[in-house]
């Protein structure tokens, strides 16, 4: 498998990073480098093999249902690049 | 005093030699002095460290509220998140951003007495294996300038190696504890997953993630790992166990001891020097009354391919809450939403980094899921039942913790997949979730080699006996970088 230009550049839209033109051909030499070196994973036959998705099986625990924070809002508002009266700015999104 | 162990210092503290503040004062002075040319800290703050340690000079006046570690200065590495310290994660898109809360290891320590005297440098969201990946600049090896400390957690296996600071934490997602330890002469552990709590720290690969203690000896890492373990409500892969005292079993004899050496890890690619002193380091275990059996791993091969559709699909996925909205860095000029997001990964993001987010969005894109995600994470499941298998005829697994000592700034960083190479002892032991440590074992043409230890799932306890009583036996660990004063 093998990345296109095209594929590079829909890839890096989807991950929502811009990639220069300039850059655009290095990255898809060192991605399909990679994608070249974990294709030996497809060799393996992983027939009837569950996949582990965590090294500890975990069961999701219940808490009460019971308020335990406390109102930080303030604090995490002040370290937000731009916010007013309680809210995140952002550019325009419908018009 | 600088050349202390953690036991030595808490003596020292207890004993009124000397005071947490004078302590503190002493490794802030060396910091001063030598970090500009090792750049292993990234922020320090004097006021602050002064502050706690007045702090614990006040409990080391009250016995029952001192703790082993009441008193002594710590680093976290800038991956923990510490209220009102500047917590960057090594990257431009963070530079900026102040913590509004503290790490459930950063609570603990804080908890335990300990003095947090900085932040420690460190590869790029921990997405490196030499240090070279960090926005403010890399970190150079105290045993030697030219060379790299080892990733991600080499801040703090340079600040520990050149005495800046007499412990500090470190996080392993595929080996950025034990390699930075090996390159550095230090010792390093990684627990079972999920046994510290990954509240806080800036997640990369949460299923491989783990924190945990770098000091100079297993002795100090187990004081450490005492204060670091335990269950955490707001981690929702924190395990809830038993608290354990890792230090009950150090001294016990390691007669009958049977050492597993996987035969996939002597194979070729280890350098000569790392041979003979690993080789070296197991006859001092058979002189100690261990015994040695060969085992194998056979899919080991396969983990650092396994490890690169993993970790970068979990990164992709961590790293999207980083998009210039509530914190960290956002563009300048943007014309929309899309271009605002697009902009600021693409400034706030090293190439590292996006390289590793681009592969993960790929291996996880539709049409591609199965091929490789799903296929990864079944071989992740044979690479862990291989270990089962190996554990059914061993106590531990012994063998090389890097495959060569440091390696020159600028040798790998051109080429992803052979710096990813440098990683292979060490990143099954995350794919498993198992325990391992590296424990200093000798030198390469004045380089130090890294012993690496790998126990079963929650044998910390033996693991640690097995280091310390090489240690006992050894003196590599006291081994400190000759030009660095």
């Amino acid at each position: 498998m093998s990345l296109s230009p095209a594929d590079v550049s829909r890839i890096a839209h989807l991950a929502r990073i811009e990639i220069s033109a300039s850059e655009s051909a290095q990255i898809r030499e060192q991605l399909n480098a990679i994608l070249a070196f974990v294709e030996q994973l497809q060799a393996v036959d992983t027939t009837g093999i569950v996949p582990m998705a965590h090294a500890v099986d975990v069961v999701q625990r219940l808490r009460e249902d019971r308020v335990t924070e406390s109102d930080r809002r303030d604090d995490f508002m002040a370290i937000a690049p731009e916010s007013e009266a309680g809210l995140y700015l952002v550019p325009k999104v419908i018009e | 005093m600088i050349d202390s162990s953690l036991k030595e210092l808490s003596a020292a503290l207890v004993g009124k030699e000397i005071s947490s503040v004078e302590l503190t004062t002493l490794f802030l002075d060396r910091i001063e002095k030598l970090n500009p040319t090792l750049n292993a800290f990234i922020t320090i703050d004097r006021e602050k460290a002064l502050s706690l340690a007045r702090a614990a000079d006040a409990k080391l006046g009250e016995a029952e509220t001192a703790s082993p570690l009441t008193g002594i200065p710590l680093a976290h590495k800038d991956i923990f998140c510490a209220q009102g310290w500047r917590t960057t994660c090594g990257s431009k898109m963070l530079a900026n951003f102040v913590s509004p809360y503290d790490a459930h290891v950063v609570e603990r320590m804080a908890a335990a007495g300990m003095v947090l005297i900085g932040k420690t440098n460190m590869d790029e969201f921990a997405m490196g294996s030499s240090n070279e990946t960090s926005f403010f600049g890399p970190v150079k090896n105290p045993w030697d300038l030219a060379r790299v400390p080892g990733g991600s957690s080499g801040g703090s296996a340079a600040a520990i190696a050149a005495r800046l600071v007499p412990a500090a934490t470190g996080t392993d997602t595929g080996g950025s504890i034990r390699q930075p330890a090996a390159l550095c002469g230090l010792t390093g552990l990684k627990p079972t997953y999920g046994v510290v709590s990954r509240f806080g720290m800036i997640a990369f690969a949460s299923s491989l993630d783990q924190g945990g203690p770098m000091a100079k000896s297993a002795e100090d890492c187990a004081l450490l790992l005492n204060a670091m373990a335990g269950f955490d409500a707001r981690d929702s892969t924190s395990l809830d166990r038993a608290a354990e005292d890792y230090t009950l079993e150090l001294d016990k004899p390691l007669d009958g001891l049977k050492i597993g050496l996987p035969k996939e890890f002597f194979g070729t690619g280890m350098a000569a020097g790392v041979r003979a002193a690993v080789e070296d380091a197991l006859a001092e275990y058979r002189r100690l009354g261990a015994t040695t059996v060969e085992v194998s791993l056979p899919n080991s091969n396969l983990s650092v391919p396994v490890y690169y559709v993993i970790a970068p699909a979990e990164a992709s996925s961590n790293l999207a809450r980083f998009d210039g909205v509530r914190y960290g860095h956002r563009a300048a000029e943007y014309r929309d939403l899309i271009e605002m997001y697009e902009k600021t990964r693409a400034e706030g993001f090293g190439s590292e980094v996006k390289r590793r987010i681009l592969i993960g969005t790929y291996v996880l894109s539709h049409g591609y899921y199965d091929a490789y995600y799903l296929k990864a994470q079944q071989v992740r499941r044979l690479i862990a039942e291989d270990f089962r298998a190996a554990f059914a005829s061993c106590d531990v697994i012994i063998g090389p913790t890097t495959p060569t000592p440091a390696f020159r700034f600028g040798e790998k960083s051109a080429d992803p997949v052979q710096m990813y190479l440098s990683d292979i002892y060490t990143i099954a032991v995350n794919l498993a979730g198992l325990p391992a440590m590296s424990i200093p074992c000798g030198f390469d043409a004045g380089l130090p080699v890294g012993l690496q230890i790998i126990a079963p799932w929650f044998a910390e306890a033996k693991m640690l006996n097995v280091a310390h009583r090489y240690q006992q036996a050894t003196d590599w660990h006291r081994r400190m970088p000759g030009g660095i004063k």
